[in-house]
């Protein structure tokens, strides 16, 4: 079944990220424990490295928690379009809950008929968590093992995964402007406050502009 | 408790209540085209303010260094569609050169 097939490597090629996140976790200062525990129990890749992001830069907690929360938010909404998809309650629904990401979405989403909707979205839920966790503890422990992080180019690998994820969604000019103005808001923002509220406070941007458009 | 403990925590708490409230709350309540909206813009802003932080910024300052490097080879990774490893790896690799090169 095609379906299969699909969840299986595309789980294997996102899990496969899970690297770059537990090199770039270890090098923010979280330790390897820290760093698999995000994995396992926050189990969403762009708010695993925000949380990071935003501590590897000298943020506070609440700042790190409040940013990759918004994130999170649009996790929210897949499992607002899965809930009748999958039908289920009592654990199975928390299970489901917590493989509701990115990629089980778009996958269940693409399938045309209902079985292979609740295949996809199984299978890639926990193709990727299995994935995501192997290879996170494999980066961490190989980031610890390597030393001097910046001799290794690791603190430009978070930046780079940013914008790789951030790069998709620039589909057009209004969201490249306000991808322009984030960049702004931010830097002109850090002299003057304390680190990870340039970030967090970039949030208004999407609230003002999606309130009138 | 360190910070990294707080937000390690934190986050996963939040993580998963979002995912929850979204399999069981009623689908008419988040379905405004508003809401909708902000959704999709919030990644966008985010994800652009941490690469602008992570890259160009220490603590309260702003300098260029070696990580410039790297964000320019993965942009240009990106505009010759590289897949996400290949962007990071070669963000990683531009940036160490630059490192052990540009001092």
């Amino acid at each position: 079944m095609s379906v299969k097939r699909d969840s299986f490597s595309l789980s294997f090629a996102v899990g496969a990220y899970g690297t770059a996140f537990g090199a770039a976790s270890v090098t923010a200062h979280f330790t390897v424990l820290q760093s698999c525990l995000l994995s396992l129990l926050t189990f969403s890749g762009a708010s695993q490295f925000a949380v990071i992001g935003v501590v590897g830069a000298g943020g506070s907690a609440l700042s790190a928690i409040a940013t990759a929360s918004l994130l999170g938010t649009r996790n929210g909404l897949y499992g607002l379009r899965m809930a009748p998809i999958l039908k289920v309650k009592g654990w199975k629904r928390i299970v489901a809950a917590h493989v509701t990401i990115d990629e089980s979405t778009a996958i269940a989403t693409a399938q045309t008929n209902h079985s292979d909707q609740k295949v996809g979205f199984w299978h890639t839920g926990f193709g990727v968590f299995i994935f995501w966790n192997f290879f996170t503890l494999l980066g961490a422990i190989g980031a610890k093992a390597i030393g001097n992080p910046s001799a290794w180019g690791l603190d430009a690998a978070v930046p780079a995964a940013f914008i790789a994820l951030v790069w998709p969604r620039l589909i057009d000019r209004k969201t490249r402007a306000i991808a322009a103005a984030a960049i702004a808001l931010s830097l002109a923002l850090v002299p003057f406050t304390s680190a990870g509220i340039p970030i967090i406070t970039c949030a208004l941007l999407a609230v003002i502009v999606g309130w009138r458009a | 408790m360190s910070k990294e403990w707080i937000a390690v925590i934190g986050t996963s708490v939040f993580a998963f209540t979002l995912k929850y409230l979204g399999h069981s709350l009623p689908e008419s309540w988040l379905s405004h085209p508003r809401i909708q909206r902000i959704n999709a813009l919030i990644p966008i802003v985010l994800l652009t303010a941490l690469v602008a932080i992570n890259s160009v910024t220490v603590k309260t300052k702003i300098v260029a260094d070696h990580r410039l490097a790297g964000l320019a080879v993965a942009v240009t990774a990106l505009f010759f569609k590289a897949p996400f490893p290949v962007i990071v790896l070669g963000g990683a690799v531009g940036s160490a050169i630059a490192y052990h090169f540009g001092g």
